[in-house]
């Protein structure tokens, strides 16, 4: 079944796509808005979305590519190298939840599983237990198991559904930490694996700053552009569809469960790459690497940038990892948690859609006073073509704003 | 389920356990009376911290994730309480009453304006256990902290076959049954407990029928509240208060609702004593797999009776 049948199907209207159904006052914003028309993915989409690229879109490119020429080696890895893999992550998070409307916790634990296999089978500072296989076939291993575990917790968690998500992928996200944590014969307990390092591919050193860069930057791009596509194609809308309403999702013929389950396999390979990347940035795994700190801290990145749009997690990761190096100077460097957490709390309290939200309230209001001084139909124009490629509303908003 | 089928998955999960118990029995008495009864006491301390969430859950649809933040707080306050006013009593009085002043202006501050937006109040809930967290890291610091119970509490009493035991986790195990029945008498026989089962049932019409529905919302949440502000002094007293612990009790709150149902009371008892007794059993016969007993149980519920065992479908 094809988008333009099924949007036919669901009598497809713009105030539906709220994910709460009628619980929700629409947001005002959502009245002006036209359905979007690259969601249609038919042959020509792909010609379609060429369409969309533009001026920023281009300069945003060049601006990464760029980045490591321009700034000091620690800004490439410790700042760019960290924050596109914690992106890439917190990506898989807002696939799940901004598409699939399944906010799980256990992404982090997802990709420690893939970054443990790594650990295990490959190369690492304890050779009693690390198999010392090829790299690759670590790697390949690393992500299927992940992504299978992902299906597992998945299939346990689409059993029940909305708030009841957050629990069980919660409860087996710790229960996977304190198994690693007591664990010595496989997990090698609290001290996990020293010493897991990219190998040298091609005469290059991967753990050198820049060529990690390029390598994080090169998957994050490859899991953007692929959420990007999913989300376009027949799975994603009905993926979409299933968020939205799943009994008439069923009602149609479709299996919501099969959606999500395979949503969450999906989400669990991008989080094993981000996974295997995360390991070979830290260059160790430890239990602490997977324990409840990194699991929220996922859904904090994810949050913070916004769930709407799949650039979100990667603004998040920016400003989460920029906080992480630099508020030591304002503040205790003990006391780190306590400003990720009260930023969380702001942004929870007062903007659902992270900072994306905040941006398009400053745009719209932008728009607003100059449709308001110059009263003329361009603006207008330009208001709607922007919001063709903002995304859905995400599952974190809920019931709109009061 | 017929009765038939209900004796299918009896005897297909309680054949097994009764061999294993039979050889654990065989093998070493001792060893399997005492971890049963370590369970039960263990389960006690589980169905303290966990019936306050699951009352919360029931009436709110609020799933307080920063319910084991409020355990620790609590045993943070108790033992505070203590040092200074030399009473174990008080200090179990002072952990109760600050976590349920907590709780109380928790609801009455951020949830009440969040109401019905159960995504939003959950995250919220996880950005208020960072910071008490961080908080408590900052004023208590890293330290492990003893309580100081009475003398006759701390000693051990003799019981047959299993020997020595300690004494305060028996006083644990009472103080979990008293607190359960008292719990089960507020809700089956008193006025407000009435309210919160109707609330539960049915918020809307609860509300119709002209009652403020925020004060029970606030007593609800006060009462969960200090339930797991009282576990973390009577809990710290049983093991010790150490950061970390809010995390440990979630996970085990967490396990426990969901095994024994989200919002019944009864199933959070009946899950407690399930993953109590599972962890120790665990602990006991297969050291670093113990983790491992509790989430079985809790997938295997999941797969079979997702809603819990004395949950009913929302």
């Amino acid at each position: 079944m094809s988008a333009a049948h099924w949007r036919k199907a669901m009598n497809f209207t713009d105030a539906g796509r709220s994910w709460s159904g009628g619980r929700a006052a629409a947001p005002p914003r959502q009245a002006t808005r036209t359905p979007p028309a690259g969601v249609a993915a038919t042959s020509m989409g792909w010609l379609q979305s060429w369409r969309h690229i533009g001026t920023r879109h281009v300069a945003v490119l060049l601006a990464v590519l760029a980045y490591p020429w321009i700034v000091p080696p620690f800004f490439t890895y410790q700042i760019g190298g960290q924050s596109l893999v914690l992106g890439l992550i917190a990506l898989s998070l807002t696939f799940l939840a901004g598409y699939g409307g399944m906010l799980s916790l256990a992404q982090m634990t997802v990709a420690g599983i893939s970054g443990y296999i790594v650990a295990i089978l490959g190369v690492s500072g304890t050779p009693e237990i690390s198999l010392g296989w090829p790299w690759w076939l670590a790697v390949v291993l690393a992500i299927a198991g992940g992504s299978l575990a992902a299906t597992l917790i998945g299939w346990l968690s689409v059993r029940t559904e909305g708030i009841y998500t957050i629990m069980i992928t919660l409860a087996v996200g710790m229960a996977f930490f304190y198994l690693a944590q007591q664990n010595y014969a496989i997990f090698n307990g609290f001290q996990g694996f020293q010493k897991v390092v990219p190998p040298v591919v091609l005469g290059v050193d991967w753990r050198q700053p820049m060529p990690f860069y390029y390598l994080a930057l090169f998957w994050a791009l490859a899991g953007y552009l692929f959420v990007k596509y999913l989300i376009r194609t027949p799975f994603g809308i009905a993926l979409q569809g299933v968020r939205d309403n799943a009994r008439r999702m069923s009602a149609l013929g479709y299996s919501p469960v099969a959606h999500r389950v395979a949503a969450y396999a999906v989400a669990g390979a991008i989080a094993s790459i981000g996974g295997v990347l995360l390991v070979w940035y830290n260059g160790l795994i430890t239990p602490g690497s997977v324990g409840t700190s990194w699991m929220i801290n996922i859904l904090i990145v994810a949050v913070l940038g916004g769930m709407r749009h799949p650039v979100g997690p990667f603004i998040g990761a920016v400003v989460f990892v920029l906080l992480q190096n630099f508020a030591i100077d304002l503040v205790d460097r003990e006391r780190f948690n306590l400003v990720i957490g009260l930023v969380f709390l702001v942004i929870v309290l007062f903007s659902p859609d992270g900072l994306l939200g905040w941006w398009d309230a400053l745009r719209e209001w932008a728009k607003r006073r100059m449709a308001a001084t110059r009263n003329s139909g361009m603006a207008r124009t330009a208001v709607r073509a922007s919001s063709l490629r903002t995304s859905s509303v995400s599952q974190v908003r809920p019931a709109g704003r009061r | 389920m017929t009765p038939l089928r209900r004796w299918f998955w009896v005897w297909l999960f309680g054949l097994p356990l009764l061999a294993l118990a039979i050889w654990g029995i065989a093998d070493n008495q001792r060893l399997f009376f005492a971890t049963a009864l370590n369970g039960l006491t263990l389960a006690a301390l589980y169905f303290l911290v966990a019936s306050g969430f699951t009352l919360v859950f029931g009436l709110l649809r609020n799933v307080n994730l920063a319910h084991g933040s409020l355990y620790l707080l609590g045993a943070y306050v108790g033992w505070v309480a203590g040092e200074y006013l030399g009473s174990w009593f008080l200090a179990v009085a002072a952990g109760f009453l600050f976590a349920a002043l907590m709780g109380l202006l928790l609801q009455i501050g951020v949830f009440r304006f969040m109401h019905g937006q159960d995504l939003r109040q959950t995250m919220a809930t996880i950005a208020l256990s960072i910071i008490a967290a961080d908080v408590a890291l900052w004023i208590w610091g890293g330290e492990i902290y003893q309580f100081d119970p009475p003398r006759w509490i701390i000693g051990s009493t003799a019981l047959p076959i299993v020997g020595k035991f300690p004494t305060y986790r028996l006083v644990l195990l009472a103080m979990a049954i008293v607190i359960g029945l008292a719990l089960w008498w507020f809700l089956a026989r008193t006025r407000v407990g009435m309210m919160i089962r109707a609330g539960v049932d049915d918020r809307a019409m609860l509300s119709a029928s002209g009652i403020d529905v925020q004060m029970v919302f606030a007593i609800t949440f006060a009462i969960g509240a200090g339930l797991a502000g009282f576990a973390g002094v009577v809990g710290g007293t049983a093991l010790s208060i150490a950061p970390g612990e809010d995390t440990r009790y979630l996970l085990a709150s967490l396990v426990v609702v969901i095994v024994g149902g989200m919002g019944s009371v009864a199933g959070a008892a009946l899950g407690a004593v399930l993953v109590g007794v599972a962890e120790q059993f665990g602990l006991a016969y297969a050291p670093t797999y113990g983790i491992v007993f509790s989430f079985v149980i809790m997938a295997l519920v999941l797969a079979f009776r997702p809603q819990g065992i004395l949950g009913r479908r929302a």
